[in-house]
């Protein structure tokens, strides 16, 4: 078991390692950073201070080596634009996205786990396809036009919701129904899948023959063991869904990390765009690490790899 | 009976759009660039105010709906296919190195796969556009680039399931190359899966590419890309509602109607169910 996770937490730092990597290299693709910050109309006198300013005169393996040293000790740089850490700022504004992000999920779970039980419990059945055919319909939304359909719907014609920023706990109900629009249809799939498996498995006719009552069968036997990859699922969904959401931040206007990431990226202040790539990308390696790891516990099949 | 009405369905919008974006020049009414401004938001025929001269109506610079929706359609389906022909070839080839060779190759494919999982796609791809101007090409070049990880996860596992099968050790005992064995019999014994797969990825990229235009790093105005007409639209949204309405139905349709045929073709050539 400890060799297991071990060889996990290498894999993770070494992908960690990696990602570190193009997202230095992703800001220097332009070919030169400091004409970029500088915009439009600067001089040339202008680039240059800007590039002595920001340490972009140094050869490039030095300013590489200088980020890894600095990223590893928690300095994600400074902001061009707010003068303020990179840290600092993603630290601001993390609540509102985890707040967005944890309702997404709770949104997602909550919907996908029952309706998936329904529709194993009568496979092939009229109300399974409809559910099919409903998770396909579900993942054919964009999920900005369905955020701006629920803030005509929900905050316009009925008034029942506010159409933007995150003030209190209402905020976040759009949004987080937008954002858990996109992780259903794989949750169900994956619940729906599982519970059949489960249902038509030994220990659950041995229960059926016991006569234990169908609700006991369903949710004690089956769906402990259908939820294990449901639940490793959902820590990468969740992982996803920080990443993603930036599109729902911007609709919504919500100051989250998606709204920082998208103002620094339109406003080229790459020092806070790649420390949010970065951010987004070990929280991912995180959560995956972290659901290898739960299912290794859970199931101990799963330990030799 | 249900699923082959989805799946013709599903074809029949694919195949439909396909035909009008290849038309495109042909079928529009009016030139989606010209604007009227003694024309803005005319609403559509059917609503009261609109005209026949406008079915769809006109966008806030006075330029028709229809037409600019006809050439959108290029726009997408551009977009879908490129994107999958890109991302299919990455996906592919590395998949089918890693399953069919092991050992520390696979180790390597794996390792690539997992990293690639790491990054956030949205975010990479505004920062790619962003710093390198945005363009049609790039767009394409950005997200071929990313969107390969279930390309490279189904042809792995697909791949490794075919290795162990009769007709590649015979294959191999015929004295055929190792290339030639990659090309001729793993491959077109996992291309039905990889059908399946380029359906569910030119949807995303579909939908993605819609996303990044809305952010306004996408395609760069004045291309009527679906998503830019939902963004230049959406301002107006709280007086006339069917604004966003036009284009957001297009692009829900056609990425349901791809996602339909990628589900029939998924139960009639039995692809693997996670794919």
């Amino acid at each position: 078991m400890l060799t297991f996770i071990a060889r996990r937490v290498v894999l993770a730092l070494c992908v960690a390692m990696t990602v570190l990597t193009i997202s230095f290299a992703l800001t220097r693709l332009s070919g030169d950073l400091a004409v970029s910050i500088a915009g439009a109309g600067a001089t040339a006198e202008d680039v240059a201070t800007i590039r002595r300013a920001y340490g972009l005169d140094r050869p490039l393996p030095v300013q590489f080596v200088d980020w890894v040293r600095s990223a590893a000790s928690g300095d994600l740089g400074r902001s061009y634009l707010y003068h303020e850490q990179a840290a600092a700022l993603i630290r601001e504004r993390l609540p509102v996205t985890l707040t967005l992000g944890l309702t997404g999920l709770a949104v997602a779970l909550l919907t996908a786990i029952p309706f998936g039980i329904l529709s194993a419990m009568h496979e092939g059945a009229p109300i399974d396809r409809a559910l099919g055919l409903v998770a396909v319909i579900g993942q054919a939304m964009p999920s900005f036009w369905l955020g701006l359909l629920l803030i005509i719907w929900f905050g316009l014609k009925l008034g029942w919701l506010p159409v933007s920023g995150a003030d209190d706990w209402q905020g976040y109900v759009l949004p987080g129904i937008v954002l858990a629009f996109s992780a259903i249809p794989a949750l169900l799939r994956l619940t729906r899948g599982g519970m059949i498996d489960a249902l038509s498995s030994d220990y659950v006719r041995t229960a059926r023959a016991k006569g234990l009552s169908r609700a006991s069968i369903v949710l004690k036997h089956a769906l402990r063991n259908a939820a294990m990859p449901v639940v490793a699922v959902a820590a990468v969904q969740l992982g996803f869904m920080l990443g993603g959401s930036i599109v729902i931040e911007a609709v919504f206007a919500l100051h989250g990390v998606g709204y920082l990431a998208w103002e620094s990226i339109s406003k080229n202040d790459f020092p806070v765009v790649q420390a949010v790539v970065l951010f987004l990308a070990v929280i991912y390696i995180a959560l995956t690490l972290l659901a290898d790891v739960l299912n290794a516990v859970l199931d101990p099949r799963l330990r030799t790899g | 009976m249900i699923r082959t009405l989805a799946t013709l369905l599903g074809a029949v919008i694919v195949l439909g759009t396909l035909i009008v974006a290849i038309c495109a020049p042909l079928l529009a009414p009016h030139d989606p660039f010209v604007q009227d401004l003694s024309l803005r938001m005319v609403p559509p025929a059917w609503m009261e105010g609109g005209t026949t001269a406008h079915l769809l109506g006109t966008d806030q610079l006075g330029r028709d709906y229809l037409s600019r929706l006809i050439a959108g359609a290029r726009i997408s389906m551009l977009i879908g296919i490129a994107t999958v022909m890109l991302s299919g070839a990455i996906g592919t080839t590395l998949g089918v190195l890693g399953g069919y060779f092991g050992g520390w190759v696979d180790d390597v494919v794996m390792f690539v796969i997992t990293c690639r999982l790491a990054i956030p796609v949205i975010l990479v791809a505004l920062s790619v556009v962003s710093l390198l101007g945005s363009s049609l090409t790039l767009v394409v070049m950005t997200l071929g680039l990313l969107l390969w990880d279930r390309f490279a996860v189904v042809a792995r596992t697909t791949a490794m399931q075919v290795r162990t099968l009769d007709y590649i050790a015979a294959a191999r005992a015929a004295g055929c190359s190792r290339a030639y064995i990659l090309v001729r019999e793993v491959l077109p014994n996992i291309r039905h899966h990889l059908v399946v797969v380029a359906t569910l990825e030119m949807a995303l990229a579909i939908l993605l590419e819609a996303a990044l235009s809305f952010l306004g790093l996408g395609v760069p105005a004045p291309l009527p890309s679906w998503g830019l007409m939902i963004s230049e639209a959406k301002d107006y949204m709280y007086f006339t509602p069917w604004v966003i309405m036009v284009p957001g139905v297009a692009l829900f349709v056609l990425v349901l109607g791809i996602n339909l045929l990628g589900d029939g073709l998924r139960d009639r050539l039995g692809a693997a169910r996670d794919a």
